[in-house]
């Protein structure tokens, strides 16, 4: 005898029971089908929710924060930046062309539907080495996918990082960030509207089609294992043409007030959107399915209800303002399909053929799912040497060769470039930066951008890992000028049902609660993307923070690079013996053990607000975060990115491999003018901050010490070429 | 000289992305922007036509071919065809190709992949609407950013290309030299850019529009626009 049916869609026996408990009678197949992909993890949250509620939500900038498509900060002026960072890994795993292009283009609904023009991408991806032919075509597939889908919409992709774990291998994390802009009062939230019985529920935009039917719980909620690509039906393909249209005409209704409300059409489609618009309302609604503009004919109610067909948001529309809304999407040559009507009765009926197919409460499913305190234990850290106290006596020049050529430093220009980094006009800083940094069009506000997570430190200790994750994502937004706001995330993760993963994930959320509390930065929203395992084997604990940060004249803004000659060169922070997880580590030491560096929070906190001061008075002429490979790859990043060489002396007694790589946190590498010397070492003190003269920039070599001595040139070449190299690309 | 602002029609196809960004880079340099749509078939008094980046109707066909075929560009052709100056930028320059207002073709760069990049061009005929305010062999700084931005042409064309000197641009070195290591995308002789023999009519890949403003990019693009709005006053004035 095969499986029941609800095992079939990835529902448990007792959630089954729960589902018969609250309809008083079996469900049908239709009603089995919509629980499946309500309840799934991916859309319920159910083994994150009760530990996503301990983190710190509120703060002076926070305007709409989680619980809504994506959370919104003041940003002065009457003005809201909206943002949210989602996952679509599992489907770039199987189909990476087309899973990365419907995760760009999920984000922006999520934005458009707070009423918010979407005017930023990031993408953080994680791929496993590139010795591996299947990675490569992964990255290759994923990059390509973000530029096809993100160029053809008109938003600019202004950031992100590409990471190099072997546990990517055979799971590739693409995670995607948008940011957007509204009108703090034309913010479209659950109280912002009223939504009224008797209004209308209106389907705008693609059709729907066969693909991505149960894309969230066959896909998102469950490990890779073999044979995965069976599950390519499953991955959505993207129509990026129609997402413009979308975004156009979707401003359009809300700038005209003709809406009472608005959703877009993601995970679970329209069985998620008409349940939690009309779970959101308090209401319920009577759905008439064969009203569902379709793309192919005879598709079954439950196909029509799951599938996660592209391009489509739902409006909810006063009927008295049906032909306006008819009018715009007209306009814009999108169809629009009056697909049901609101209730007062809480229940969601819905009727294809004549025939009722499904009856049950909205919020049981939109909101009433089931919640576990899974089971977790500490997970025993790793094994492996400590690097820290490993003896070195290689040379340290040929380590900053390798450490810059190694993948997780090199330059990505490579994937950059086939982004637009640029439509829109108001990019001031692209991908590459610490942060990215865009203009609110039409004011002298920019907004910092970065998105962090290391999932080496992670590893060693998901506590540590999920705090430096986020400070470094702030440090990155100070290192640019701006005031780190608030944060969104993504936190990839194995399979929750595994007690050490689900141990490294509570971990993960103290860390990160500890750090936005102490950092001033609440959370607004985010994505928990579990099950990121296949054949046991689990990616490491990787928390992604997405920052944003306030620059309130962007001309303030400060570079990553040094942006001349002739400038005193600063070490602000100190540098302890700190090498577990680090670039040099695993690149140079092949230790994979020891501790992340230690992270003090209230020191993270005064130098945030130094950079941030010294910002506001043009004291830096640079400033980048000493990251992965230590100050000798920051100093080297600085230098490579407009061609000025440095000579330098390294502060403090380490042995000279700890001083020039070890990853200690809370450090930046700044330039000044001579003149502001004094001014800079006083602002620092008053801070308590420790602030080191290293040296200066000038002439096109670096030098550190006496143990360094290359061409600027050379540093770039290998930072430059080591990607295209790897992909066959560059000798 | 007049000191009134001359109006700039930007058309805007669905799919159309750069269409803000030339109005607002038209308005910096001095210009009145004009949004027109490409449904409606009038200029309405625009007195130069910017067809702008992107990619209208999804480019699903061949890229520019559906826009070429829109209502409006009846009456582009006849505004191109009394000697108004038009200006095409990418997904533009593909239209005004496919439109047959400009000669050759764009086809996907040579690497098969989308490129942005900050590119120099070298300008190669002062005798168009957009270059009327530049000298021949100087360079300006522009980013590029398309997936189809090949120049391709039959024999006969670019024969009549070159030998007419309908070059507009061709992508260089920052000191003007043309040669393989500067070119992006594989076009043929380097060519970034033509314009028809009246040179009213001026198509180029990179985005002149998205060099403007120095707050954000290079200043290469506020000399083809300072000519192209001296060009929008000429043609009303002749």
């Amino acid at each position: 005898m095969s499986e029941p049916l609800h095992r079939q869609l990835g529902l448990r026996d007792d959630e089954h029971e729960r589902i018969v408990t609250t309809l008083g009678r079996d469900p049908t197949r239709t009603e089995l089908a919509m629980y499946s992909v309500m309840w799934s993890e991916h859309c319920s949250y159910k083994s994150s929710k009760i530990h996503l509620r301990t983190l710190p939500t509120e703060g002076p900038s926070v305007l709409v924060g989680p619980g809504q498509d994506a959370g919104a900060v003041d940003v002065g002026d009457g003005i809201a930046a909206v943002f949210k960072m989602e996952s679509h890994s599992h489907p770039s795993a199987i189909e990476p062309y087309q899973g990365a292009a419907t995760g760009v283009g999920g984000i922006v609904r999520d934005i458009i539907s707070m009423g918010a023009r979407p005017v930023a991408l990031l993408d953080p991806l994680m791929f496993g080495p590139l010795t591996e032919a299947r990675n490569r075509w992964l990255l290759e597939g994923v990059v390509a996918g973000i530029g096809g889908y993100g160029n053809c919409i008109g938003v600019p992709t202004v950031g992100g990082e590409i990471r190099f774990a072997a546990p990517h291998s055979s799971n590739p994390c693409v995670n995607v960030m948008c940011v957007g802009i509204a009108r703090a009062e034309d913010l479209v939230t659950t109280t912002s509207l009223t939504p009224r019985v008797g209004s209308l529920m209106v389907l705008y935009g693609a059709t729907t089609g066969r693909d991505g039917i149960g894309g969230v719980s066959v896909l998102a909620s469950a490990t890779l294992e073999e044979g995965a690509a069976d599950s390519r039906p499953s991955v959505q393909i993207g129509d990026p043409f129609a997402e413009k249209l979308l975004i156009e005409a979707s401003l359009e209704l809300i700038a005209a007030d003709l809406l009472e409300g608005l959703q877009d059409l993601g995970g679970a489609g329209l069985s998620c959107a008409l349940s939690e618009s009309a779970s959101r309302a308090g209401m319920g609604a009577r759905v008439d399915l064969d009203a569902v503009p379709l793309r192919e004919p005879a598709m079954a109610p439950f196909e029509i209800l799951t599938s996660e067909s592209q391009e489509r948001m739902l409006a909810i529309v006063h009927p008295s303002k049906l032909d306006a809304v008819r009018a715009v999407c007209d306009r814009w040559g999108l169809e629009t399909a009056v697909v049901a009507e609101l209730t007062d009765d809480g229940e969601l009926e819905i009727v294809h053929g004549g025939e009722v197919v499904a009856r049950v409460p909205a919020r049981s499913l939109a909101e009433d799912g089931p919640e576990y305190d899974r089971p977790a234990i500490t997970p025993a850290p790793p094994e492996g040497e400590d690097p820290t106290f490993l003896p070195f006596d290689g040379d340290v020049t040929t380590a900053l060769f390798d450490l810059l050529g190694s993948p997780n430093v090199a330059g990505k220009r490579w994937a950059f470039e086939q982004y637009d980094q640029l439509v829109l006009g108001n990019t001031i800083e692209g991908p590459g930066s610490d942060a990215a940094v865009i203009r609110v069009d039409g004011t002298m506000k920019g907004l910092a951008v970065s998105v962090d997570g290391k999932g080496r430190f992670g590893r060693l200790d998901p506590y540590l890992g999920a705090m430096h994750a986020v400070a470094e994502a702030s440090r990155n937004v100070a290192a640019s000028g701006a005031r780190p706001l608030a944060i969104t995330n993504c936190l990839n993760f194995g399979n929750p049902e595994r007690p050490e993963v689900m141990g490294q994930f509570q971990a993960a959320i103290r860390g990160m609660r500890d750090a936005c509390t102490a950092l001033g930065t609440p959370v607004t929203g985010g994505n928990v993307s579990f099950y990121n395992e296949s054949g046991g084997s689990a990616i490491d604990p990787t928390p992604v923070i997405g920052m944003l940060g306030l620059l309130e004249d962007h001309r303030l803004r400060v570079p990553s690079a040094f942006p001349r000659g002739g400038l005193a060169v600063y070490l602000l922070g100190e540098t302890f013996a700190e090498l577990g997880g680090s670039e040099f580590a695993e690149v140079v030491l092949g230790a994979t053990g020891g501790r992340p560096p230690e992270l003090d929070l209230a020191r993270e906190r005064a130098l945030l607000d130094l950079l941030h001061a010294a910002a506001g008075e043009t004291l830096l002429r640079s400033a980048h975060d000493c990251g992965d490979g230590g100050l000798a790859v920051a100093l080297a990043e600085a230098a490579l990115g407009e061609g000025h060489g440095f000579a330098v002396t390294l502060p403090g007694d380490l042995p000279e491999h700890l001083a020039l790589f070890s990853e200690s946190a809370s450090r930046v590498v700044a330039s000044v003018e001579p003149a502001d010397e004094e001014r800079l070492a006083a602002l620092a003190a008053a801070h308590g901050v420790p602030c080191a003269r290293l040296g200066e920039t000038g002439g096109t070599r670096a030098t550190i010490d006496g143990l360094v001595d290359v061409g600027v040139d050379e540093l770039t070449a290998t930072w430059e070429l080591a990607i295209p190299r790897l992909l066959g690309e560059a000798v | 000289m007049s000191d009134r602002a001359p109006r700039i029609g930007v058309v805007t196809f669905p799919g159309s992305l750069d269409d803000r960004d030339a109005r607002r880079a038209a308005a910096t340099m001095g210009g009145d922007p004009i949004a027109l749509w490409h449904a409606d078939p009038d200029l309405r008094g625009a007195e130069a036509v910017i067809l702008p980046g992107g990619f209208s109707y999804g480019d699903y066909l061949r890229a520019g071919a559906i826009a070429a075929r829109a209502p409006i560009m009846a009456e582009v052709v006849a505004f191109a065809e009394r000697g108004g100056p038009v200006l095409g930028i990418c997904n533009g320059f593909q239209i005004l190709c496919e439109a047959g207002l400009l000669p050759g073709a764009l086809i996907r760069n040579r690497s098969l992949r989308f490129i942005c990049r900050e590119v120099s061009l070298r300008v190669e005929t002062a005798q168009t609407a957009v270059t009327a305010g530049l000298t021949p062999g100087e360079t300006v700084r522009i980013p590029m950013k398309h997936g189809e931005g090949q120049w391709v042409a039959t024999a006969d064309q670019l024969a009549r290309v070159e030998g007419e000197g309908l070059v507009a641009f061709r992508y260089s070195s920052p000191d003007g030299i043309v040669d393989e290591a500067h070119n992006p995308n594989g076009a043929t002789n380097n060519i970034a850019g033509v314009r028809n023999a009246a040179g009213n009519v001026v198509g180029l890949m990179p985005h002149p529009e998205h060099a403007v403003d120095p707050d954000v990019g290079p200043t290469g693009g506020q000399a083809l626009f300072a000519s192209l709005l001296q060009a929008a006053l000429a043609g009303a004035a002749a």
